[in-house]
């Protein structure tokens, strides 16, 4: 697998440009600029908030310096909060072309859309020159999530990433599964595959932080198409979805932002700590990926019942149907038909050795079905949390 | 015969063994009789892919047992071949919210 040399030394799988809106006011001369390009690699990203926030501040900086971005276009109206400048020169000191473009500066939507979609021209053509590397399975973090789950979710595609994850984890790769909120009902089968018992603790307490945030909240982590699908409880959906990731030990815990120091498996908390500030942990699907790609993951294995469509920005998301019926009618949108199995065409090892066969054709870089499709969502909002502890990432 | 030669016409799945129900894998009318273990199961309700049936009988305060785990209790008295979801048992965490 061939893939692109960072200056980190962390490889990439892809080689994108991301225009960043650094404000919702930025966000159509962003777009204007991106737009045209999108086919080429290039893809747009922003954070829509005027006030500061030190998490979203932290995920746009790993995110442009994500191993499958090689160069970054900032959008700034001018007034707004972001540190710019900041984002600017950590973009700057990993090697990777970047440059600002400030509406209120550059003359407006007409110039900067100009200026911008120029930049981004010449950027597309200095990517021939980033070095190519070979990439192995310990090169890669992999992440997975589940969206759009019903109850097919726990009985097919999640076991089958259980199984992948197994295989990666096996072969020194880092794998991330996340929702703790989904977690809520697992914690002490949780907390006994950790590899110390001071991180057994850590994560416990991540699944009882996040019963108390939803409990303050009102509501589980639970859509109405999860009941229309044949989940009842918060307690049912997380079994389901705690199956993803798989019978290995876990090697550690991070939050957003924080790179796997080594291969393993590892949970990512993505509650927040402290009281509730800014309302849902995350608020859609894609806010989820985000953290996932912002802890270097270089795709998601995304597992649906119901059927999502949505891939990312930056890192693709491969997509496990859960539900045969599902897959039949969303059959462009799937990479991989797990619903076969409750039809008796296929084993869970057959379907976890494919999803395995598709992790490494994406690494090469095989295009998603969402990828195929244009999908490049991005989502990022306001939260806050407290650094890792020290028990998090044992040595 | 292999098992590729028989038409596929759904089952119901119990994961674990000390499960007090059972997942279908089609949906199945009111009425359907549907082999389990070594058994069968009537059932009283039409239940559609994904839900839950009970394979024994369920009082008030149970536990329902899925993946050898409990997932909720029970808010009314269930009987075999029944539906369970959200008229009859609720979690012992967090409320399942509505649409809208």
């Amino acid at each position: 697998m061939q893939g692109f040399l960072r200056s980190d030394g962390r490889k990439g799988i892809r080689n994108y440009v991301v225009v960043a809106y650094l404000v919702e006011c930025a966000h159509h001369v962003a777009r204007e600029i991106a737009l045209p390009l999108r086919e080429q690699g290039v893809q747009l990203i922003g954070f829509p908030g005027c006030y500061p926030n030190a998490y979203a501040n932290r995920i746009m900086r790993r995110i442009c310096t994500h191993p499958n971005v090689g160069a970054v276009l900032l959008v700034s109206l001018g007034c707004e909060s972001f540190d710019r400048d900041g984002l600017a020169e950590i973009v700057h000191q990993s090697g990777r072309p970047v440059q600002t473009l400030v509406i209120q500066q550059a003359g407006g939507t007409r110039a900067t859309i100009r200026d911008g979609r120029a930049w981004v021209e010449q950027a597309l053509a200095q990517l021939h020159d980033v070095p190519r590397a070979e990439v192995s399975i310990t090169d890669l973090v992999v992440g997975t999530i589940c969206g759009g789950s019903d109850a097919t979710s726990g009985l097919t595609a999640n076991p089958v990433i259980g199984k992948a994850f197994d295989w990666l984890v096996d072969h020194g790769a880092a794998a991330i599964f996340e929702e703790t909120n989904e977690l809520v009902g697992c914690e002490e089968h949780l907390a006994s595959r950790a590899v110390t018992p001071e991180l057994g603790r850590e994560l416990f307490n991540a699944v009882v932080k996040a019963e108390d945030y939803h409990r303050v909240l009102g509501h589980g982590s639970f859509a109405p198409g999860n009941a229309e699908g044949g989940l009842t409880t918060q307690e049912e959906k997380s079994l389901g979805a705690y199956a993803k990731s798989g019978s290995r030990s876990v090697a550690g815990m991070l939050k957003p932002g924080d790179l796997p120091p080594h291969g393993g498996l590892y949970l990512l908390d993505v509650v927040p700590d402290g009281e509730v500030r800014f309302g849902f942990p995350n608020i859609a699907d894609n806010a989820e990926a985000v953290e996932l790609i912002a802890c270097g993951a270089h795709m998601i294995l995304f597992s649906t019942g119901r059927g999502s469509v949505v891939g990312s920005a930056v890192s693709p998301m491969i997509k496990i149907c859960a539900n045969p019926a599902t897959y039949r009618r969303l059959r462009e949108d799937m990479d991989v038909d797990a619903g076969r199995i409750l039809e008796d065409r296929g084993t869970l090892d057959e379907v976890g050795r494919e999803v395995v066969d598709c992790v490494l054709r994406t690494a090469a870089g095989q295009p998603t079905a969402s990828e195929s499709l244009g999908h490049q969502e991005f989502l990022l909002t306001y939260k806050s949390f407290e650094p890792l502890g020290p028990a998090c990432l044992p040595r | 015969m292999s098992v590729n030669d028989v038409p596929f016409r759904g089952r119901l799945l119990r994961l674990a063994a000390a499960d007090n129900v059972a997942v279908a894998t089609v949906d199945f009318p009111a009425g359907a009789v549907i082999p389990l273990d070594d058994g069968q199961i009537t059932l009283v309700t039409l239940v559609t892919m994904g839900h839950k049936v009970a394979v024994a009988p369920i009082a008030v305060g149970e536990k329902i047992i899925k993946y050898g785990c409990p997932i909720g209790s029970a808010i009314r008295a269930i009987h075999i071949g029944e539906h369970v979801h959200t008229h009859n048992i609720k979690s012992d965490y967090l409320p399942t919210h509505p649409r809208g």
